[in-house]
């Protein structure tokens, strides 16, 4: 119906993810967080282990090689809010295409109820 | 609230990377029955603004902070089933490029923050909205109170999960103490920046928030007058 203004929302509302993302993680609270926090003071924490992928240029939202702090967490902000609005863009548009191709089937057939196995062995024709 | 690895043993971090494997193939299923065109840019919103959000960690009691799960916000954005698929996105993304969240941990994480916000805390959404009189308002107060809760709920589950296979030596009842207490202080934060969305969307595009669908989407123009 109004598919012009939801774009429109979808935009201003990916606007506002950016700003938070870029112009106000910078200045978030560097504290550790509550798990941390409750680790530590309790002494729980004493086999925590790296993580597996501390190498990765983004490790702990700073993007590797970007010496301004602010600006290389804001950065790693911009990549993840990019990265996350595509997967999940792009997870429901498969979906959705699964739902069609699986659909499909069903009415070609005529006999078999779809199950979620045959959403995904893509041969709908 | 991201668990490193080594916090949780081993044989229990498999179990929970089971589980969340399990309730997101269900949340799969479910979400490409119930969902419809407009949800797929919601959806891809949804994680980015929980992304981003779960970036601003905000300053609680003694040296601690704490930041938005989403798993409430993002079921009453766009359901429960594709809420948790959302939140799951964000939390692997953190997990696999951040490093923030272990990877054996990765299961767990989606259990504490997806799982149990988007369907725990979901249900205490309704529950709160079936009390209150049926308008928008009622849909923020709700997403509020609930997102209030989804953080201690958390926390308890997190308990659990320690007491099933953590490998601290710190008593559980002193972990849930502790956990449970500061995680009630997030909750207000969680509440207070859930809500301040959930009412944004139903300002601007009722027709969109899943938890108000039985609203009607455009009171301005009255259908009804009595």
């Amino acid at each position: 119906m109004n598919r012009r203004n939801l774009v429109l929302f979808i935009a201003a509302g990916l606007a506002v993810a950016f700003v938070l993302a870029f112009f106000v993680s910078p200045y978030a609270s560097s504290k550790p967080d509550g798990l941390n926090k409750v680790a530590a003071d309790k002494g729980f924490d004493s086999d925590i282990q790296e993580s597996p992928v501390n190498g990765s240029p983004l490790a702990g939202y700073d993007v590797h090689g970007v010496h301004d702090a602010k600006l290389s967490k804001g950065l790693s902000g911009i990549i993840g809010v990019a990265l996350t609005f595509a997967i999940g863009y792009g997870l429901l548009t498969l979906l959705r295409a699964s739902r069609r191709r699986t659909h499909h089937r069903f009415v070609a057939s005529g006999t078999r109820e779809p199950s979620g196995d045959e959403t995904l062995d893509g041969a709908a024709t | 609230m991201h668990i490193p690895d080594g916090f949780i043993d081993g044989p229990t971090s498999i179990a929970g990377g089971a589980v969340a494997v399990a309730g997101l193939a269900v949340c799969v299923k479910k979400a490409s029955e119930t969902m419809d065109d407009k949800q797929i840019p919601l959806a891809g919103l949804t994680a980015a603004f929980v992304f981003a959000v779960q970036m601003l960690n905000f300053p609680v009691a003694n040296g601690t902070s704490g930041h938005l799960l989403g798993g409430v916000l993002a079921a009453v954005l766009v359901g429960p089933w594709v809420g948790t698929l959302c939140v799951s996105v964000v939390l692997t993304v953190q997990c696999l490029l951040f490093a923030d969240g272990g990877v054996s941990a990765l299961g767990l994480n989606i259990i504490n923050m997806a799982m149990v916000g988007a369907f725990g805390g979901y249900a205490i959404f309704l529950l709160v909205r079936r009390l209150l009189p049926k308008t928008r308002r009622s849909v923020t107060i709700a997403a509020g109170v609930a997102a209030g809760l989804a953080p201690p709920l958390a926390a308890t589950v997190f308990t659990v999960e320690y007491a099933i296979g953590g490998n601290g030596a710190a008593a559980v009842s002193t972990v849930a103490a502790a956990m449970i207490g500061v995680h009630v202080l997030i909750g207000i934060g969680e509440g207070i920046i859930t809500a301040m969305a959930v009412g944004s969307v139903l300002a601007v595009r009722p027709d969109l928030v899943w938890g108000a669908k039985d609203l009607p989407s455009h009171p301005v123009v009255p259908v009804a007058v009595a």
